[in-house]
């Protein structure tokens, strides 16, 4: 039997505003690795919501260009909003 | 936030998991168990074992796949469904005993104990479908029929004049719903597959039917939701829905080896705790 395609999944908690990768998983399509992600990663009733994607469609970056790719924001500190104050009531910060 | 993982951040502060209970000890702790008068407190037992018994064999029949299905998705999927029917059937077998409580045979164990491992096969009330096995396609077959019945059947009870059982059926149509659509889902994904898989799911389905009719000597008022449901599925899965008589009325062969599995460790160790 020829294993059936990996897909990613993705869960939204009750109080998170995203989408969390959580795993992966086998399915024969969609609509089966949707079913699946609800039986593998919301049986302790961890989720509102699911996404699933087929690992194949995700373009990710490769370690190889790491350096190029993450170093030269390392040492700009002056991107981080940290120079004033937030006030209390603005949610989700 | 800060978080080991993200299972944590998903799960934080999120009680709703343990809705019921932490110690298990007692699946109706909490509710007014007393049978409304104008209930037959023995025929109400009764239909509560009944339908206890029968999710607690299909459940064990579930189980079977573990270890053993096609894939390791569908085991899960497959043990989420048992332990959703053997929730059904301890808030059940405790409500019928509660109800009549000289049904519950004479040991020192919690009710629902007692029911489930010192009855032997011709106590148990189950109808005859949730004892039979057989191949992946038969499985699917036979959930199919069994959570499309006791969906119909879990909808109307949620009207029901006993509270309990219309709280026990509340509960289970939202479980009862998922299980119908993951058989169905199966049931179109073989029936309308290869030739092979379609020959295979309608060998399942025929397997199962003589066990049709049994499910609604008691709950004729569901027949019609039944076979709509199952022609809709049985369209999509380019399947025959079967013409078949009854099978015979006893229990099948199945279920003294079912219970001689189940009740082994519970009789030979009859202070055993979890």
């Amino acid at each position: 039997m020829t294993s059936w395609p990996l897909y990613e999944v993705f869960v939204r908690g009750k109080r998170c505003l995203n989408h969390v990768h959580v795993g992966s998983l086998h399915a024969a399509d969609d609509e089966m690795a949707l079913h699946n992600a609800r039986d593998l990663y919301t049986r302790r009733n961890e989720g509102v919501s699911i996404w699933v994607v087929r690992a194949s469609n995700i373009t990710a970056s490769s370690p190889d260009e790491k350096d190029p790719f993450f170093a030269p924001s390392g040492d700009k500190v002056y991107r981080h909003p940290t120079f004033y104050d937030i006030p209390d009531d603005v949610p989700h910060m | 936030m800060s978080f080991d993982n993200a299972y944590e951040a998903l799960t934080e502060d999120n009680d709703a998991r343990w809705a019921f209970g932490t110690g298990f000890a007692d699946p109706l702790a909490g509710m007014d168990t007393t049978v409304p008068s104008t209930v037959d407190a023995t025929s109400l037992a009764e239909y509560c074992l009944h339908l206890g018994d029968d999710a607690l064999i299909m459940s064990h029949r579930l189980q079977d796949w573990c270890t053993a299905a096609p894939e390791l998705e569908d085991e899960v999927a497959l043990a989420n469904i048992g332990l959703d029917l053997l929730g059904q059937a301890r808030l059940l077998l405790s409500r019928a005993a509660r109800a009549d409580p000289s049904l519950v045979p004479p040991v020192p164990q919690s009710e629902e104990d007692a029911l489930a491992f010192f009855r032997d096969a011709h106590e148990f009330r189950n109808v005859r479908l949730v004892e039979l096995a057989g191949d992946f396609a038969f499985a699917m077959a036979q959930l199919l029929v069994f959570s499309t019945w006791r969906l119909a059947l879990f909808t109307a009870l949620v009207s029901t004049e006993d509270k309990v059982l219309a709280a026990i059926a509340a509960k289970g149509v939202k479980e009862l719903a998922y299980h119908r659509d993951y058989a169905a889902q199966w049931v179109v994904r073989l029936g309308d597959g290869t030739p092979y898989s379609q020959e295979r799911m309608q060998a399942g389905l025929d397997a199962v039917w003589p066990y049709v009719d049994e499910l609604f000597e008691d709950s004729a008022h569901v027949r019609a939701e039944f076979d709509s449901v199952v022609a809709e599925v049985c369209e999509a899965a380019t399947l025959r829905v079967p013409v078949v008589v009854m099978a015979p009325r006893e229990h099948t062969e199945h279920l003294p080896a079912i219970l001689a599995e189940m009740q082994s460790v519970a009789r030979e160790h009859p202070d055993a705790t979890c």
